[in-house]
């Protein structure tokens, strides 16, 4: 039995980013751009990846969005597919994405492509969760989750070999978003949405080339004795969002939130999704350290999604209790690009500069570069 | 025939001999060889011998191992070595960080074949022994020569064994001196994965610098990494990328300030001979591996010598025993009380001693110069022609000479059709040249490949691998999937499967292979075949 | 050299015209531009001190051969402990001087897939040998291939202890000591002074809930057999504990293989199958388990895995659980992978491929004979006892207290007559007085142990 491919692109991401927009997120965005001269960057990768694809169209069954949303690229690729759901009234948004996506979850399919950006991650993520496999084309503008391909044929290629795979697996990816604010105010919100259910990468070329940040086998259980060895008692442990932080904890028989900021006290949590009023006042009495990991591909430690951990936290804990945790495949995407802080908090900034230490597994460490 | 002289290129096609598993090939009652047996008398005496074997050790089913006679034996064996690319049949320049070489045909008569090594037993009076301890103890002064050091064991067999045999040294150093503070070992995340992973074996943590943008250890991350917890730290110079830190010698002063021992793994160090020296750079420990940059032969991953040298201060740590030299006569030295004991049983792999003694006596100074300057031009030759091939980029350091080595990238070449390293690779064997080395992981460098043209390679030689791989990047761009399809010329095609760390998939004998039933999954497919 | 430049055999572009040529074309004026990365002060400011090369190569064969003529030849040697001489079949030699595998490497599997089979072969004629499924590539020698089952064990076991004999071969012993520091301890177990085998009762007391692994060896380095193998290892299996058996693979054509007592690790050194002497260089290391992922994931060294092609009824190639290794993890890997002894393996395959059953019975059969005609015949001389009376295999002690003379003169005197006598005991096992340790391998003729035997009623 063929396996069932299902497709879906956001025509219009990617359109802002040739028009210095931040984002296509938004239908008014999306019109902006097109008034800018914007013209859609998402359908040519997607046919890049289905050319790809095309090496195994003997052994899968494609099921494509209507119209611009994954049909016409089926066609344009010289391919075969079947429509799923009906055609949307005018301009697509993201609505459209998410309706597509039950569509293809109600019609049953082994991996779901889509073609987009964070935006586009996220409106799978909320569409379908984590019940389907899907990976993402990268298309859009922001990529800070880590569910997308390098390239639109790296994707493919990894579609296929999951697709080909005896016992197929997956693993989780990070959906985030960062919204760096309406022109002009400056204001930057990151939200982590949570994750989604990503092809586990097997063979060698793949566990090489992907920067992405889901954790190798054994990472998490490697960083987690090394951490446990110097957790010491009677001090708080500000533990930071993501998964890098939540595996390495569940290791250790801790059940932390994915997105928020927990604390820890000897062992157990004593706090969880705290704000920050609340992180002020929990470390007036006692003695405290700071968890973090390095949050989305642009090597964020500070002031990207866990904001909750303000520089006033910093500055009081201090630059010698931050305790970093990564992959050193983390680390190497950035490709010798520092790890960046931004506080709000000019001091705090400057407190966190020179190198900091990240456990990478046990008794093992990185000493990395911090942004000036 | 012959070689196309416009294109550079051959017509190839490596011999397939189809050929079973020798444990396949068994027919009842047939004898390779036939073994002595004891004389009558013994046996009066002494009976069937095996009687004396307490019943509950005595083997009660004969081994599965097949039967055949011993012309069929050979000629599996022959097949195999027809279905094998050493460096003697092609142009060996893909194996970077290998220093694939030429090795001497002469080296081999003089040792292995030459009954005063093949036939001495290690652990002979030393009377019976003296030309052989002259010989090494003449290698050690000879490499003390080329390396700055000032004393030599050639125990570790193999380059990884060396890095660990150091290790071992630094941590007995620090005990000898009460310093019981030291945990942790700092390298590179270029240096070669041994000189990570053996001073993790020894005990310690280890810190990993990580490159700047342009390739080189980040400085001022190696100073933030130092301190009374450092032992020692472990690099590659150059690394493995062909990239010579040009601030060794401040990494070094900086950890010695520390209370650290510096150790540099010179498994690179064929481009830098009589050029510049370990010791000049300030380092307490270096090893070379003879097997690579001194001309060993690689014995398909054996026979190798990873000769470690020390500072004088280090000597009393070196694992017994240590050759040395009273008056004219020659003795081996047990009395070392402070010495890490032994890596390895004996002396070490001493055939592959007399051998590269043997090259550096033929290279004299001049020789081991022109080594160094030919494998270094030789590279940078080849560097400007491969970058000039349509979906090659070289990372790093633009514009920069490289030593030895270089890591090149196809990220272009994959991101323009999707054909990736290891799909060139399985092609390059369709043209009569072994598949280049790629990268130990994890790849910082995208689609990579390591090339490494030493001194033994013509630049015609080099010309045809050019040709060789442009060819290969021509079909990538006309038609993908038939480069992806590779190789069609060599012994076998491609496997099928992607992985093989499945459980269910995993046979590494022929008895768990059968047990799980593959074997007649290859013969049903075979049937279909016919 | 006049100033004439000279153009080695070894590097063709030492020509000068091809040399300047590339020079050009890489836009270096001068060969030490190419060194532009290399700071002045890291150069070496002098030429190399080294003596005059020896060009051409009969005056290097000359040099060579007329030094290592001073070893001397034609001695007859009863040496053993851990590296021995056996036959060697002609097939072998022919096999390993091939080019083709001479030369190679490490390379990928395709255009070497000759080696890569051969590799697979030396694994699986080891299995059978063994009877156990699992064998990696080898290691560097026997004493490292015990260090690391210790080691294995050890990571399995989440335990910091482990068993071992006290009168281990110090060849292997110093490597297992080095080896397993800083974290693991060593717990020694003694040998019964009358029997020379384990004293049961003292080992059972090292064994605890800490214990990681017991290892043996069998036969033990003094040659006997340990008739209560099975024993120990029910005592190790119950405490949780791995049995460990260090082995010497050309007694198994006789002797029961571990695995069939009780061993969950077999291991030892391969020298025996094979290899010549080559003063120590022909030692290589194996380890094998059952078919069980708890022990696959603990190998150090490269697994290769037999696959199907994409062609029908073709096999292949290709690495297993690559990222067990150091080349994969880096740190993180299984101790730290190194490449050993390749060619020796697939010499060891064309061994056993010779050999077959017949072959691997018949020669444990005349080593049996021989080595037990000679131990009888020895201890007639005056003076000269066998030390245990227990069964042995090819090695056993003789004592020559009674002879009020120490071993080593004996041996010097041996030595007059052309004859290397056994390892000398009196240092490491001081406890045994003047004895020495005798090797009696299938090389061994009764006319040679009459010879020995003669010249020690000589020298006492």
């Amino acid at each position: 039995m063929p396996k069932k491919v299902g497709l879906i692109v956001n025509p219009v991401a990617g359109m802002g980013g040739r028009v210095g927009l931040k984002g296509t997120d938004g239908t008014t965005v999306a019109a902006r751009a097109r008034k800018l001269g914007a013209s859609p960057e998402s359908p040519r990768r997607a046919v890049d990846a289905l050319r790809v694809l095309a090496r195994i169209k003997d052994e899968i069954e494609i099921l494509a969005a209507p119209g611009a949303m994954g049909q016409e690229e089926v066609v344009s690729a010289g391919m075969k597919g079947t429509i799923i759901g009906s055609a949307p009234k005018g301009r697509t948004g993201p609505e459209d994405t998410v309706a597509a996506a039950r569509a293809m979850k109600r019609a049953g399919i082994d991996l779901l492509l889509f073609v987009g950006g964070d935006g586009t991650a996220g409106d799978i993520h909320r569409a379908v969760g984590r019940t389907l496999v899907v990976l993402g084309i990268p298309a859009g503008v922001k990529m800070h989750s880590a569910v997308f391909g390098r390239t639109p044929r790296a994707a493919a290629e990894a579609a296929i070999e999951y697709l080909h795979s005896p016992r197929p697996q997956s693993t989780n990816g990070e959906v985030m978003d960062i919204d760096e604010g309406s022109f002009g105010t400056g204001v930057v919100s990151a939200r982590l949405y949570g994750t989604l259910r990503i092809p586990k990468e097997t063979s060698l070329i793949q566990v090489g080339k992907s920067g992405s940040s889901h954790m190798a086998k054994g990472a998490a259980a490697g960083i987690a004795k090394e951490l446990a060895s110097i957790v010491e008692p009677k001090t708080l442990y500000i533990l930071g969002p993501g998964t890098t932080t939540r595996d390495v904890l569940s290791e250790l028989g801790i059940r932390k939130t994915l997105l928020g900021v927990d604390v820890m006290l000897d062992g157990k949590l004593v706090a969880k999704d705290v704000t920050e009023r609340k992180l002020a006042s929990l470390i007036r009495r006692r003695s405290a350290k700071i968890v973090a990991t390095v949050i989305g591909g642009q090597g964020y430690l500070f002031g990207r999604g866990n904001q909750q951990i303000s520089a006033e936290i910093i500055s009081k804990v201090g630059k010698e209790n931050i305790i970093v945790l990564a992959t050193k495949e983390k680390l190497a995407s950035l490709e010798g690009r520092p790890l960046l802080v931004d506080t709000g908090d000019e001091a705090t900034d400057k407190l966190l500069t020179g190198h900091i230490r990240v456990i990478t597994g046990l008794n093992d460490y990185v000493v990395y570069r911090l942004s000036d | 025939m012959g070689r196309n002289p416009k294109t550079l290129l051959r017509k190839f096609h490596e011999a397939k001999w189809d050929e079973q598993i020798i444990l396949e090939m068994s027919v009842p009652g047939e004898r390779g060889i036939l073994v002595r047996e004891a004389e009558p008398e013994v046996r009066r005496e002494v009976g069937s011998g095996v009687s004396a074997i307490p019943p509950g050790l005595r083997r009660r089913s004969k081994p599965g191992l097949p039967e055949v006679n011993q012309a069929r034996v050979l000629r599996h064996f022959l097949h195999l070595s027809q279905e094998t690319l050493g460096t003697d049949v092609n142009i060996d320049i893909g194996e970077g960080t290998c220093t694939m070489k030429y090795s001497p045909k002469v080296h081999e008569q003089i040792s292995n074949r030459n009954p005063a090594i093949r036939d001495v037993h290690p652990l002979q009076p030393t009377e019976t022994m003296q030309g052989t301890l002259e010989i090494v103890y003449k290698l050690e002064q000879l490499l003390k020569e080329v390396s700055g050091m000032d004393r030599f064991t050639f125990q570790p067999s193999g380059g990884a064994q060396g890095v660990y045999t150091s290790a071992a040294m630094i941590r007995a150093y620090h005990e000898s001196r009460g310093d019981t503070q030291r945990t942790e070992a700092i390298t590179t995340m270029f240096s070669h994965p041994c000189d990570a992973a053996a001073p993790a074996t020894a005990g310690y943590k280890i810190i990993t610098i990580m490159p700047d943008k342009d390739g080189y250890a980040d400085i001022e991350a190696f100073k933030g990494a130092l301190s009374k917890r450092t032992a020692g730290i472990f690099i590659t110079n150059p690394e493995d990328t062909g990239i010579y830190n040009p601030l060794i010698d401040e990494f070094v002063k900086a950890a010695h300030e520390v209370g650290a021992l510096c150790h540099t793994d010179q498994a690179n160090a064929n481009g830098i001979l009589g050029i510049a020296r370990a010791r000049d750079a300030g380092f307490d420990l270096s090893q070379f591996n003879l097997h690579k940059t001194f001309s060993v032969p690689h014995q398909s991953t054996g026979g190798s010598v990873g000769a470690l040298g020390c500072t004088a201060e280090l000597a009393e740590f070196l694992p017994v025993p240590q050759v040395k030299l009273a008056g004219e006569k020659y003795y081996l030295d047990y009395n070392a009380p402070r010495s890490i004991g032994k890596v390895r049983s004996f002396i070490g792999n001493v055939p592959s001693l007399v051998k590269a003694y043997a090259w550096i006596m033929q290279l004299g100074d001049e020789g081991l110069r022109q080594v160094a300057i030919c494998s270094v031009l030789n590279n940078n030759y080849l560097m400007q022609k491969l970058q000039q091939i349509p979906g090659v980029v070289v990372r790093y350091a633009p514009g920069r000479r490289r030593l030895e080595q270089v890591r090149y990238s196809w990220e272009k070449l994959y991101e323009d059709t999707g054909v990736g390293t290891e799909d060139v690779r399985r092609r390059m064997a369709d043209f009569g040249v072994q598949s280049y080395s790629t990268s130990h992981l994890p790849w910082i460098v995208p689609q990579p490949f390591t090339i490494e043209p030493t001194e033994s390679f013509s630049k015609d030689d080099l010309d045809e691998y050019v040709a060789i791989l442009t060819q290969i990047s021509k079909e990538a761009y006309e038609n993908p999937e038939f480069v992806k399809g590779a190789p069609y010329n060599s012994v076998v095609h491609r496997n099928s499967s992607a992985s093989m760390d499945d459980p269910v998939n995993i046979a590494v004998t022929w008895r768990q292979f059968v047990k799980k039933g593959l074997d007649k999954r290859v013969r049903r497919s075979a049937t279909k075949r016919s | 050299m006049s100033g004439k430049k000279i153009v080695f055999p070894y590097i063709p572009n030492s020509v000068p015209d091809v040399k300047r040529q590339m020079l050009k074309a890489v836009k270096a004026k001068h060969e030490m531009d190419l060194y532009e990365e290399i700071p002045e002060r890291l150069r070496v400011k002098r030429r190399l001190r080294l003596p005059k090369p020896i060009l051409d190569e009969s005056s290097l064969r000359r040099h060579v051969e007329g030094i290592l003529q001073r070893n001397g030849s034609g001695y007859l040697s009863f040496l053993g402990a851990g590296c021995a001489e056996h036959f060697v079949p002609a097939v072998c030699d022919e096999i390993n001087g091939r080019g083709e595998f001479l030369t190679a490497y490490g390379a990928a599997s395709y255009a070497d897939h000759g080696k890569w089979q051969a590799y697979f072969e030396y694994c699986s004629l080891m299995g059978e040998l063994l009877d156990m499924d699992i064998l990696s590539l080898p290691l560097y020698d026997g004493g490292q291939a015990a260090a690391t089952s210790l080691r294995m064990a050890s990571r399995m076991t989440g335990r910091k202890e482990v068993v071992v004999p006290r009168a281990l071969n110090p060849e292997v012993g110093l490597v297992i000591k080095n080896y397993l520091k800083p974290d693991i301890t060593i717990n020694e177990a003694e040998y019964d002074r009358k029997t020379g085998t384990l004293d049961l009762k003292k080992l059972r007391s090292k064994i605890s809930s800490k214990t990681a692994a017991v290892l043996i060896e069998n036969p033990t380095y003094l040659g006997l057999l340990e008739a209560d193998a099975a024993e120990i290892g029910r005592m190790a299996r119950s405490a949780g504990a791995e049995f460990i058996v260090y082995t010497d693979p050309i007694s198994l054509g006789v002797l029961s293989p571990p695995a069939k007592y009780g061993a969950t690790f077999a291991c030892g050194d391969f020298q025996p199958l094979g290899l010549h002497l080559n003063t120590g260089g022909g030692q290589g290391g194996f380890i094998a388990t059952h078919d069980d992922m708890r022990y696959i994931s603990q190998f150090k060294e490269e697994l290769y895995g037999i696959t199907p092609t994409i062609e029908p009824g073709e096999y292949g190639f290709d690495d297993v659980l690559y990222n067990r290794t150091a080349y994969g993890s880096r740190e993180k890997g299984n101790e730290y992978t190194g490449t050993a002894n390749g060619l020796w393996a697939i010499t060891v395959a064309v061994y056993l491929s010779l050999m077959g059953p017949k072959g691997m019975q018949d020669t444990g059969r005349t080593i049996m004979q021989m080595s037990q005609y000679a131990a009888k015949r020895l201890s007639t001389v005056k003076g000269v006892r066998l030390r245990f009376q227990g069964p042995f295999f090819k090695e056993f002690v003789l004592d020559f207290n009674r002879s009020g003379k120490s071993v080593a003169a004996i041996n010097r005197a041996l030595l007059k007559e052309r004859i290397i006598g056994g390892k000398d005991l009196s240092k490491e096992l001081p406890e045994l007085g003047q004895s020495s340790l005798y090797c009696v391998t299938e090389m061994r003729t009764q006319a040679d142990i009459d010879r020995l035997a003669g010249a020690m009623e000589e020298v006492l």
